[in-house]
Protein backbone atom coordinates (compact mmCIF):
# COMPACT_ATOMS: atom_id res chain seq x y z
CA UNK A 1 0.00 0.00 0.00
CA UNK A 2 2.93 2.51 0.23
CA UNK A 3 2.35 3.95 -3.23
CA UNK A 4 -1.03 4.70 -3.32
CA UNK A 5 -1.04 8.65 -3.32
CA UNK A 6 -4.61 9.50 -1.65
CA UNK A 7 -4.14 6.62 1.01
CA UNK A 8 -0.89 8.43 1.93
CA UNK A 9 -2.25 11.86 1.73
CA UNK A 10 -5.50 11.26 3.54
CA UNK A 11 -3.80 9.46 6.61
CA UNK A 12 -1.34 11.49 6.64
CA UNK A 13 -3.83 14.76 7.24
CA UNK A 14 -6.07 12.67 9.08
CA UNK A 15 -4.00 11.18 11.95
CA UNK A 16 -3.60 14.89 13.65
CA UNK A 17 -7.46 14.71 14.20
CA UNK A 18 -7.85 11.15 15.38
CA UNK A 19 -5.20 12.16 18.43
CA UNK A 20 -6.89 15.37 19.20
CA UNK A 21 -9.74 13.49 19.38
CA UNK A 22 -8.58 10.70 21.41
CA UNK A 23 -6.93 13.36 24.11
CA UNK A 24 -10.24 15.07 24.25
CA UNK A 25 -12.12 11.48 25.15
CA UNK A 26 -9.72 11.08 27.93
CA UNK A 27 -9.73 14.50 29.44
CA UNK A 28 -13.45 14.44 29.03
CA UNK A 29 -13.92 10.54 30.65
CA UNK A 30 -15.48 11.99 34.47
CA UNK A 31 -17.74 14.36 32.91
CA UNK A 32 -19.44 12.57 29.64
CA UNK A 33 -19.22 9.48 27.92
CA UNK A 34 -15.46 7.92 27.27
CA UNK A 35 -12.64 7.73 29.30
CA UNK A 36 -9.02 6.47 30.05
CA UNK A 37 -9.89 2.70 28.12
CA UNK A 38 -11.60 4.57 24.82
CA UNK A 39 -9.09 7.32 24.33
CA UNK A 40 -6.46 4.81 24.67
CA UNK A 41 -7.55 2.87 21.73
CA UNK A 42 -8.14 5.62 19.54
CA UNK A 43 -5.00 6.72 20.29
CA UNK A 44 -3.42 3.24 19.29
CA UNK A 45 -6.06 2.80 16.30
CA UNK A 46 -4.22 6.35 15.11
CA UNK A 47 -0.37 4.73 15.42
CA UNK A 48 -1.99 1.33 13.68
CA UNK A 49 -3.15 2.94 10.57
CA UNK A 50 0.11 4.88 10.52
CA UNK A 51 1.57 1.25 10.31
CA UNK A 52 -1.17 -0.27 8.12
CA UNK A 53 -0.34 2.46 5.44
CA UNK A 54 3.12 3.16 5.41
CA UNK A 55 4.52 -0.61 6.25
CA UNK A 56 5.88 -1.95 9.24
CA UNK A 57 9.07 -1.47 9.68
CA UNK A 58 8.52 2.59 8.99
CA UNK A 59 6.21 2.18 11.91
CA UNK A 60 8.61 0.77 14.62
CA UNK A 61 10.44 3.91 13.23
CA UNK A 62 7.85 5.94 15.39
CA UNK A 63 7.34 3.75 18.19
CA UNK A 64 10.14 1.56 18.84
CA UNK A 65 9.63 -1.52 21.00
CA UNK A 66 11.52 -0.66 23.66
CA UNK A 67 9.76 2.79 23.82
CA UNK A 68 6.13 1.39 24.02
CA UNK A 69 7.28 -1.69 26.37
CA UNK A 70 8.61 1.26 28.30
CA UNK A 71 5.06 3.34 27.76
CA UNK A 72 3.31 -0.13 29.01
CA UNK A 73 4.80 -0.04 32.12
CA UNK A 74 4.41 3.89 32.73
CA UNK A 75 0.92 4.09 32.73
CA UNK A 76 0.53 1.02 35.50
CA UNK A 77 3.05 3.17 37.38
CA UNK A 78 1.28 6.35 37.01
CA UNK A 79 -2.12 4.51 37.96
CA UNK A 80 -0.61 2.64 41.31
CA UNK A 81 1.16 5.72 42.39
CA UNK A 82 -1.62 7.92 42.20
CA UNK A 83 -3.34 5.06 44.65
CA UNK A 84 -0.24 4.90 46.95
CA UNK A 85 0.12 8.80 47.12
CA UNK A 86 -3.54 8.84 48.36
CA UNK A 87 -2.41 6.18 50.68
CA UNK A 88 0.82 8.42 52.23
CA UNK A 89 -1.57 11.40 52.59
CA UNK A 90 -3.49 9.51 55.01
CA UNK A 91 -6.71 8.25 53.21
CA UNK A 92 -7.40 4.95 51.65
CA UNK A 93 -6.05 3.65 48.21
CA UNK A 94 -7.35 5.37 45.55
CA UNK A 95 -9.46 8.11 47.98
CA UNK A 96 -8.25 10.94 45.54
CA UNK A 97 -10.22 14.07 47.78
CA UNK A 98 -7.83 13.80 50.42
CA UNK A 99 -5.21 15.06 48.19
CA UNK A 100 -3.97 18.70 48.87
CA UNK A 101 -5.11 20.44 45.90
CA UNK A 102 -7.53 23.24 47.77
CA UNK A 103 -11.14 21.88 48.03
CA UNK A 104 -11.99 18.22 47.76
CA UNK A 105 -13.52 18.46 44.50
CA UNK A 106 -10.66 20.30 43.09
CA UNK A 107 -9.18 17.13 44.39
CA UNK A 108 -10.94 14.36 43.46
CA UNK A 109 -10.84 15.70 39.42
CA UNK A 110 -7.50 15.97 39.04
CA UNK A 111 -7.40 12.38 40.38
CA UNK A 112 -9.66 10.80 38.46
CA UNK A 113 -7.97 12.72 35.70
CA UNK A 114 -4.29 11.11 36.58
CA UNK A 115 -6.14 7.59 36.41
CA UNK A 116 -7.42 8.22 33.10
CA UNK A 117 -4.41 9.61 31.77
CA UNK A 118 -2.10 6.46 32.98
CA UNK A 119 -5.02 3.97 32.08
CA UNK A 120 -4.81 6.17 28.51
CA UNK A 121 -1.46 5.26 28.02
CA UNK A 122 -0.88 1.43 28.74
CA UNK A 123 -4.09 1.06 26.37
CA UNK A 124 -2.52 2.79 23.62
CA UNK A 125 1.07 1.07 23.80
CA UNK A 126 -0.88 -2.41 24.41
CA UNK A 127 -2.55 -2.19 21.30
CA UNK A 128 0.40 -1.19 19.50
CA UNK A 129 2.29 -4.14 20.73
CA UNK A 130 -0.30 -6.46 19.94
CA UNK A 131 -1.00 -5.27 16.79
CA UNK A 132 3.03 -5.10 15.75
CA UNK A 133 3.59 -8.63 17.50
CA UNK A 134 0.72 -10.18 15.05
CA UNK A 135 0.93 -8.40 11.74
CA UNK A 136 4.99 -8.63 12.23
CA UNK A 137 6.68 -10.70 9.56
CA UNK A 138 8.70 -14.24 10.64
CA UNK A 139 12.01 -13.93 9.59
CA UNK B 1 -43.27 4.37 14.73
CA UNK B 2 -41.73 1.10 13.95
CA UNK B 3 -39.50 -0.10 16.69
CA UNK B 4 -35.96 0.79 15.63
CA UNK B 5 -34.87 -1.76 18.47
CA UNK B 6 -36.60 -4.34 16.70
CA UNK B 7 -35.08 -3.70 13.51
CA UNK B 8 -31.30 -3.34 14.28
CA UNK B 9 -31.82 -7.06 16.26
CA UNK B 10 -32.84 -8.34 13.58
CA UNK B 11 -30.19 -7.11 11.31
CA UNK B 12 -27.41 -8.31 14.38
CA UNK B 13 -29.24 -12.15 13.72
CA UNK B 14 -28.65 -11.91 10.25
CA UNK B 15 -25.24 -10.55 10.36
CA UNK B 16 -24.56 -13.25 13.24
CA UNK B 17 -25.75 -16.28 10.78
CA UNK B 18 -23.76 -14.54 8.13
CA UNK B 19 -20.50 -14.47 9.65
CA UNK B 20 -21.06 -18.22 10.81
CA UNK B 21 -21.97 -19.75 7.59
CA UNK B 22 -19.23 -18.08 5.39
CA UNK B 23 -16.71 -19.63 3.81
CA UNK B 24 -14.40 -16.61 3.03
CA UNK B 25 -12.76 -15.58 6.19
CA UNK B 26 -12.01 -11.83 5.21
CA UNK B 27 -15.81 -11.38 4.32
CA UNK B 28 -16.90 -13.11 7.74
CA UNK B 29 -14.68 -10.78 9.29
CA UNK B 30 -16.05 -7.57 7.45
CA UNK B 31 -19.55 -8.92 8.36
CA UNK B 32 -18.66 -9.26 11.80
CA UNK B 33 -17.52 -5.59 11.66
CA UNK B 34 -20.84 -4.87 10.94
CA UNK B 35 -22.82 -6.81 13.62
CA UNK B 36 -20.36 -4.88 16.23
CA UNK B 37 -21.46 -1.67 14.56
CA UNK B 38 -25.29 -2.81 15.12
CA UNK B 39 -24.52 -3.82 18.48
CA UNK B 40 -23.12 -0.23 19.13
CA UNK B 41 -25.90 1.14 17.65
CA UNK B 42 -28.29 -1.48 20.10
CA UNK B 43 -26.59 -0.10 23.03
CA UNK B 44 -26.95 3.71 22.11
CA UNK B 45 -30.58 2.91 21.93
CA UNK B 46 -30.66 1.56 25.18
CA UNK B 47 -28.87 4.93 26.40
CA UNK B 48 -25.58 3.02 27.69
CA UNK B 49 -23.38 5.56 25.50
CA UNK B 50 -20.30 4.27 27.42
CA UNK B 51 -20.74 0.70 26.64
CA UNK B 52 -21.90 2.15 22.95
CA UNK B 53 -18.38 3.85 22.37
CA UNK B 54 -16.37 1.22 23.98
CA UNK B 55 -18.10 -1.50 21.15
CA UNK B 56 -17.47 1.21 18.59
CA UNK B 57 -13.77 1.46 18.92
CA UNK B 58 -12.80 -2.05 20.08
CA UNK B 59 -15.11 -4.21 18.32
CA UNK B 60 -15.22 -2.18 14.89
CA UNK B 61 -12.11 -1.04 14.81
CA UNK B 62 -9.46 -2.62 16.80
CA UNK B 63 -10.71 -6.53 16.54
CA UNK B 64 -10.85 -6.42 12.48
CA UNK B 65 -7.88 -4.99 12.07
CA UNK B 66 -6.00 -7.94 15.08
CA UNK B 67 -8.20 -10.12 13.05
CA UNK B 68 -6.68 -9.44 9.56
CA UNK B 69 -3.54 -9.37 10.96
CA UNK B 70 -4.02 -12.62 12.02
CA UNK B 71 -5.52 -13.53 8.37
CA UNK B 72 -2.65 -12.65 6.78
CA UNK B 73 -0.52 -15.10 8.74
CA UNK B 74 -2.73 -18.06 7.27
CA UNK B 75 -5.07 -19.07 4.51
CA UNK B 76 -8.11 -17.13 3.31
CA UNK B 77 -10.62 -19.73 2.55
CA UNK B 78 -11.76 -22.35 5.13
CA UNK B 79 -11.49 -25.65 4.11
CA UNK B 80 -14.42 -28.19 4.52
Amino acid sequence: MQDNIILRTVTRILIPFIQLYGFYVIMHGESGPGGGFQGGVILGASIILYAIVFGIDQGRKIISEKLSDTLNSVGVLIYAGIGLICVLFGGKYLEYNILPLGSAHLASDMGILGIEIGVGITVASVMITIFFETARRER
Amino acid sequence: MIDLDLILLLFLVICAIAAVHMKDLLSATMILTAYSLIMALVWTNLNAVDVAFTEASVGAGITTVLVIAALSRTKRREED
